[in-house]
């Protein structure tokens, strides 16, 4: 394992030679669950305005990898994260950091729709309004129009903008909660799972919504499915039993990969 | 044979028919229980069930028609001059009889030829043994309790030759049909699905019985006092006096005590619903496991206090406290030392009452927000919420509904407390708005309505039917309201 995450830190450096520019950065990244580790020293960095999609079998870790991210395995008791992860070269375990504006520039999408029980526009107004973003009606109408209009929900719902946000079908839903997460304007959104609980045209919906949020975000992607990991992103991240095994470009990760148990995967052979 | 003897019997006569049903179910089957259509135990209980089901309904009828019979035979026997008398003094000499036949029980066959046919003597007699008699029994009545005597004798014979052979026709009946493909199981299955539909049935009919009896004596109420002066007057002084004087009803206003009741209801919510919530709030969002495992458990503790310990807590604690500190306050900034709050005041009543509402509130309220999923605080938190602003914004509002219900079931719990009320706020019915001084409610009045030496049939006593039916109305709209208030929302959250 150290010769892999030695080949990352190798392949992390090339990179930066050839001027990538890396939004987050994961180091030795390590996490517990009381005495249980659930993630061994993983190096994991990811590109901006790019998306990255972490695949592997279930209890992988890469879950957990993704909420360290934002720090949600705060809300977790008796979690413990070691290791450094960055946000544009800030570390974001430092004491210094406040974990409220940390989520504001690093939003996440969850993998069951959780919409509020409140009306579509005062689920896109929360966040904005409890950030201080809009000042007045005027702003904030513009803001839950616009997040809308990214999310690509805005021609189905202006008419009922004040219905409840419940009321919608599932995949209406994800895409509701996407908008939610871009109306507080973040730098990174997380997605774990977020097609896993819709039908195939909500999902290729969801897709398309993502390749072009890509533009203005940088986006880390959780997905069980190898066909949407090819669809959707640029880099892929391999986890396995809690280690990175590969990360690649993802049209070299499904054609030709560098490590057997990536090849295995893809190829359906366990997991 | 008395009944214990023959449940007994009966019991033993299961006991044997299961086991010996369930061999034969596993001998018929060469011993592989594979081969049944159920499995052996469901055989032998069938056998059980046919043997003792019929032969208990059978006991238990005639347990209620045989005294029935017995008794009107004996009614029947008397001499024509007694039966021409009114029915009370015919259930008087009734009375006598059987207290002889009791007693004729008990004194030995020399005992009854001695005596022979002289009443004054058999009194006597039966007074030594320990069955004392009301009055001289008359020849006639000697008579009709050795009647009693022998047909109960008679009947109790044959009752228990008629159950134990149920019993045995019932075994043998359903041992013949054991089977391999025979569906004991079903049958089986059924009985106790009938017996599930009776045992809820019970609490239901008991409501409607208890309902159907308020509502009777209700009317009776009513049809002396006129509901309206009833329901809208404003002055309680129900006169006990001498019943049948025109001028004695007195007057049943029943604003005062329901005034009375919503105060003190009122001022327990103020005190309990705040730190209730709170609390609520702690356990299911804040404390940590080890302090919810010891703390949830703690408070409680507090519901299973009986309300008239916390009545003497008032009493003896609270009461005299608050007047003490209002003395003290009126004499800081009056310097004159008499105190304002009574003892018994409706403040007191209130706060203890709310005391012990605390556990009701957060408990209900603890399982409500614990209820409202946790991707919900995810997706607040992940949006860069803090703690509190996701607890305020999404998960008090997402739980709002179910807590108003556990309140409007709290508030009926209020409404109907007694205990804390008598010792803390008095038993006085005034009409007043100062928390200060004491006042009564509802539940508090009924009870001082049923007890003492008054006549059923007057209005004071009955009154207190009116009160009761009128509180079960104003419970059971609060509660419906609130199960109709949690259903409605229910959904949101699903």
């Amino acid at each position: 394992m150290n010769m892999m995450s030695e080949a990352a830190v190798e392949k992390a450096l090339d990179k930066k030679m050839n001027d990538v520019a890396y939004k987050m950065i994961g180091k030795d990244v390590s996490v517990y669950y009381g005495d249980k580790r659930a993630l061994y020293d993983v190096n994991l960095n990811v590109r901006q305005n790019t998306v990255t999609a972490l695949i592997g079998p279930s209890g992988c870790g890469k879950s957990t990898f993704l909420r360290t991210m934002n720090r949600m395995n705060d809300t977790i008791e008796g979690c413990r994260v070691t290791g450094k992860i960055t946000l544009d070269g800030d570390d974001i375990y430092d004491k210094e950091i406040d974990v409220v504006e940390l989520r504001a520039r690093v939003g996440m999408v969850f993998q069951k729709p959780n919409p509020f029980p409140k009306s579509i526009y005062e689920n896109i107004a929360y966040g904005p309004r409890i950030h201080g973003l809009a000042r007045g009606k005027t702003e904030m109408d513009a803001i839950v129009e616009a997040s809308l209009q990214r999310a690509g929900l805005w021609a189905e719902v202006k008419d009922r903008l004040h219905e409840g946000g419940t009321g919608l079908s599932g995949g209406q839903q994800q895409r509701l909660c996407i908008a939610r997460a871009i109306a507080v304007s973040p730098e990174v959104i997380l997605m774990d799972e977020p097609c896993s609980a819709l039908d195939p045209i909500a999902t290729a919906k969801v897709e398309e919504l993502i390749h072009e949020l890509r533009a203005n975000y940088t986006i880390v992607i959780v997905t069980h499915s190898m066909q949407q990991a090819a669809r959707v992103s640029q880099r892929t991240a391999m986890f396995h039993l809690g280690h990175l095994v590969e990360e690649n470009d993802t049209d070299k990760m499904f054609t030709n990969p560098d490590d057997q148990r990536t090849q295995d995967y893809i190829m359906g052979r366990f997991g | 044979m008395s009944t214990p003897l023959i449940l007994l019997i009966l019991a033993i006569i299961a006991i044997a028919c299961y086991v010996v049903g369930t061999r034969h179910a596993l001998a018929i089957a060469g011993g592989r229980s594979s081969k049944l259509h159920s499995r052996p135990g469901y055989y032998g209980t069938f056998v059980a069930l046919c043997a003792v089901l019929p032969s208990v309904l059978i006991l238990a009828a005639w347990l209620v028609v045989s005294p029935l019979y017995i008794n009107s035979t004996v009614l029947d026997g008397f001499p024509e001059d007694v039966k021409a008398r009114s029915p009370a003094e015919q259930g008087l000499s009734f009375g006598m009889v059987s207290s002889l036949a009791r007693g004729m029980n008990v004194l030995s066959l020399d005992e009854i030829e001695r005596i022979g046919g002289n009443p004054v003597e058999l009194r006597a007699a039966l007074g030594a043994k320990g069955v004392p008699l009301a009055g001289d029994p008359e020849p006639y009545m000697v008579e009709s309790a050795g009647d009693l005597n022998v047909m109960t004798k008679i009947s109790n014979w044959v009752m228990t030759a008629v159950v134990l052979l149920a019993a045995l026709i019932g075994a043998g009946f359903s041992y013949t049909r054991i089977a391999p493909r025979f569906r004991a199981r079903n049958r089986v299955e059924k009985v106790i699905l009938a017996s599930l539909v009776v045992a809820s049935s019970i609490a239901i009919l008991t409501t409607v019985g208890i309902v159907a009896s308020m509502l009777t004596e209700a009317t009776h109420f009513f049809t002396s006092i006129p509901p309206w002066e009833f329901f809208f007057g404003t002055v309680w002084d129900p006169r006990f006096a001498a019943a049948g004087a025109t001028d004695s009803a007195g007057q049943f206003g029943l604003i005062p005590l329901l005034l009375g009741t919503l105060y003190i209801g009122f001022v327990a919510m103020l005190v309990a619903v705040p730190s209730g919530l709170f609390s609520a709030i702690y356990m299911s969002e804040y404390a940590s496991r080890g302090v919810r495992s010891v703390a949830k458990p703690l408070l409680e503790v507090l519901a299973g206090i009986p309300t008239i310990v916390y009545g003497f807590f008032a009493l003896t604690t609270v009461g005299p406290f608050l007047r003490d500190l209002s003395s003290q306050l009126n004499g800081l900034v009056t310097g004159d030392y008499a105190n304002f709050i009574q003892a018994q005041s409706v403040l007191t009543a209130g706060f203890v009452m709310g005391i012990m509402l605390i556990p009701y509130v957060s408990s209900l309220s603890d399982d409500i927000i614990t209820a409202v999923p946790g991707t919900l605080r995810d997706g607040s938190l992940g949006l860069g919420a803090t703690q509190s602003e996701t607890i305020k914004k999404v998960v008090l509002p997402a739980a709002l509904p179910g807590i108003v219900g556990a309140l409007l079931m709290t508030a009926s719990r209020a409404i109907g407390e007694t205990m804390i009320v008598v010792l803390a706020a008095g038993v006085a019915a005034r009409m007043q708005l100062n928390p200060f001084e004491p006042m009564t409610t509802v539940t508090v009045k009924i009870v001082s309505q049923l007890t003492g030496d008054l006549e059923f049939t007057s209005p004071q006593t009955l009154v207190a039917f009116a009160l009761g039916i009128t509180l079960f109305a104003i419970t059971l709209c609060l509660n419906i309201y609130a199960l109709y208030i949690v259903r409605k929302y229910r959904e949101q959250y699903e």
